[in-house]
């Protein structure tokens, strides 16, 4: 499994302080959890098109994880619980 | 048993036997027992300036991710490579979490009769079944050391093993998932 990371469409400055980065959702792969399901959880919990809710499956999948989420610190620790509820493999992390 | 197939409305219905409703039920009541909320416990008393560390966060209420592999993955870190953020999360989040599954995993029992049969389930009630459903493959998924390379695991087992039966569930409730996942996307 490749360990690079998953691709973050992000805009990123080398000047922005800590304070102003983003934060963002990571889904981690893990063995059990079905593709499909997978698939069927980013579009339920996140409203997201099945091709894109796809895209990011097959990234979590080839690459070890993804980022499916930006934005305010509490919004991503709100979504890391409730991927949580579903199983999924989920955590926070600001953006570098 | 009759896989899922999508009902009007946003729903699913299906058909267990009645050895496949009891197994169900049994394995989710396994995990109903497992999340159950833990009783609180008293900081220990500090034996030494080793423990006083753990004593500390105990006090903090910073709690620890479970120690048990399967409890670890039901109830995950919510940060990675951040012990503190990590604590802070889980003391906020983890009892929520340990009662949202239980609900799942008692909305499913609730709808699924103890002789097998017909299952009707509408949207809500899908998603309990999915959510429930996951966590248990998650708990015999952990127990058996499953890989991406399940199928060659399974494989390489006699089928006297005692692990086959257990490798034979686990695929048959991938198979179940599976059903419900197309019938509700």
């Amino acid at each position: 499994m490749s360990v690079a990371p998953a691709e973050v469409d992000l805009p990123r400055s080398a000047d922005n302080p800590v304070s102003d980065r983003p934060w963002v959702t990571i889904v981690w792969n893990d063995p059990v959890n079905l593709m499909d399901y997978v698939t069927y959880v980013f579009q339920q919990v996140f409203g997201y098109p099945r091709k894109k809710a796809t895209r990011l499956m097959l990234d979590v999948h080839h690459k070890g994880k993804a980022v499916v989420a930006a934005g305010a610190r509490e919004a991503m620790e709100h979504n890391v619980e409730v991927l949580h509820g579903y199983g999924l493999w989920a955590t926070v992390r600001q953006d570098n | 048993m009759e896989p899922f197939r999508p009902t009007r409305g946003g729903g699913a219905r299906a058909s267990l036997a009645p050895a496949e409703a009891s197994l169900l039920r049994n394995l989710v009541g396994q995990v109903m027992t497992l999340i159950a909320p833990d009783e609180p416990q008293a900081p220990p008393a500090a034996q030494d300036w080793n423990d006083l560390d753990a004593e500390l966060d105990a006090l903090a209420g910073a709690p620890k991710a479970p120690d048990d592999p399967v409890l670890a993955r039901l109830l995950p870190d919510g940060y990675r490579d951040d012990p503190e953020a990590a604590g802070e999360f889980r003391k906020y989040t983890e009892s929520s979490l340990r009662s949202a599954k239980q609900q799942a995993a008692q909305e499913m029992l609730d709808t699924l009769p103890e002789e097998g049969g017909r299952i009707q389930l509408n949207h809500d009630q899908a998603h309990a079944w999915l959510k429930a459903l996951n966590d248990v493959r998650l708990a015999l998924g952990v127990r058996l050391n499953v890989t991406e390379e399940f199928e060659e695991q399974w494989g390489q087992l006699r089928q006297d093993d005692p692990q086959w039966a257990a490798y034979e569930v686990y695929a048959w409730l991938g198979a179940v998932q599976e059903s419900l996942v197309q019938a509700l996307a």
